[in-house]
């Protein structure tokens, strides 16, 4: 059976690991490599990592980052930030990333997830969406959820889905960093839309909160970041807790 | 012991060289016909879109040269799926050295399959030490339906042909490289065959 996926997502800035609350106020949280190597010896299923400071400059450092994390761990691994073209993409690939997440650019460009599907196949392409919950209607934001577009988040899904993305990572905006659990209404209005996976992300605080998010979220996947990188939860327990309500998970 | 990744523009060889590192062993990355024949152990990767993988392979000649190879030679994921007869991914034609062909999932669960699904009944020594379902990690949207060359087999909707097996030839839908301690060991057997 298709187990569901527990994802640490390792947000990169200048070659270390930050986490930000509601995406302001940034905290250390120590070296990816080691993070990320601790992550799959502990039961993690996949590692998604963000460049939050993907500028020219800092390209070079990521390719390296992910040599490096392709070179000592050995679960699949998803690399996001600042990509906008095919050859970003075939760069990371090309270092060993297994996924990319596009998230600004693909809005900027949709055609971008058309090109990028069939170049390298769907199975690679994850589009990444912030939204927030506005005057009832779920909106999807850019430049870390900070600026709104007029998009709506479920023709988005849709589109998005149409053009050859391979997964959607779903990030509330209302959520993240409150530690109130998941946006579980909406993650279930995805699920039943589309027929590619959805990553839940945005609000993981306890164990009881991840259960939720498969359960009521019917969430393929559950990324969180801060409660594992402060180790408030640690995977293993989470697993085996998630395994006693019935959920199907790698142990 | 010599190993070569055949090198073909169609996947995340990376990750495989590094398996393999990690397991002590030095593979390298090849298109050249010649040096794939020389080698002790060939490994024949491939993700991405069936077509053009294959189109690739006809562009350097791998396509006649991989079905009259000699030593073991392991497929992985797409790699395996173009070891087949034909595939319904933009209706290709394969290797032919499984006589079986390669389907879309059509059931209600989503596609691609991505994840982390256990295999069962397990043949050869390609899983020598590895325990009925294990967990490996998966990503496609194609499969290839139960048949004899089957050596496992993993469920997702129906059940389906995970790994295979035909004189020195194996194919493994899973991806050994990246499915933690037990999808190392699967690929230290296929390089202690």
């Amino acid at each position: 059976m298709l187990t569901k996926r527990i994802i640490p997502c390792l947000d990169i800035k200048n070659g270390r690991t930050v986490k930000g609350v509601n995406f302001v106020a940034l905290r250390d949280a120590g070296d990816p490599v080691e993070l990320a190597a601790i992550y799959a010896n502990n039961g993690a299923d996949e590692l998604v990592f963000l460049d939050i400071s993907a500028t020219e400059e800092k390209r070079k450092t990521l390719i390296e980052l992910v040599l490096d994390v392709a070179e000592k761990v050995n679960i699949p691994f998803t690399v996001g930030g600042g990509i906008s073209s095919i050859e970003d993409v075939e760069i990371l690939l090309n270092s060993g990333a297994d996924k990319v997440s596009i998230n600004s650019s693909a809005v900027k460009n949709p055609q971008l997830i058309n090109d990028l599907a069939a170049k390298f196949g769907s199975q690679c392409v994850v589009v990444a969406i912030d939204a927030k919950q506005i005057n009832g209607e779920w909106i999807v934001h850019l430049v870390g959820g900070k600026v709104p577009t007029n998009i709506k988040l479920f023709e988005w899904v849709k589109e998005v889905e149409k053009r050859g993305a391979g997964e959607i990572l779903f990030t509330s905006m209302n959520h993240d960093g409150t530690k109130n659990g998941f946006a579980n209404k909406a993650l279930a209005y995805l699920s039943n839309l589309v027929n590619i996976p959805i990553i839940a992300s945005g609000g993981a605080g306890t164990m009881q909160h991840f259960t939720d998010a498969f359960i009521h979220g019917k969430a393929d996947a559950a990324l969180a970041a801060s409660v594992f990188h402060y180790k408030e939860i640690e995977i293993k327990d989470l697993k085996n807790e998630l395994k006693r309500n019935g959920i199907p998970v790698r142990l | 012991m010599k190993i070569v990744i055949i090198n073909y523009g169609a996947g995340n060889i990376q990750s495989i060289k590094f398996a393999i590192q990690r397991l002590g062993y030095n593979a390298i990355l090849s298109e050249d016909a010649e040096e794939i024949k020389a080698a002790d152990k060939v490994i024949f990767p491939g993700v991405g879109e069936a077509s053009n993988a294959m189109e690739k392979l006809k562009q350097t000649g791998l396509d006649k040269v991989i079905p009259t190879l000699k030593m073991p030679v392991l497929g992985i994921c797409l790699g395996m799926q173009l070891m087949c007869n034909y595939c319904e991914e933009g209706n290709t034609q394969g290797l032919r050295i499984f006589e079986c062909n390669v389907v879309k999932f059509k059931n209600q669960l989503k596609v691609p399959q991505i994840g982390w699904n256990q295999i069962e009944n397990l043949k050869t020594d390609l899983f020598k030490g590895i325990k009925e379902k294990e967990y490996m990690y998966l990503v496609h949207s194609f499969y290839v339906p139960i048949n004899k060359r089957a050596i496992a087999t993993t469920n997702y909707g129906i059940k389906y042909t995970s790994a295979m097996h035909k004189s020195n030839f194996y194919g493994v839908q899973f991806h050994p490289e990246k499915s933690s301690k037990a999808g190392a060991q699967i690929l230290k057997n296929f390089l202690e065959l």
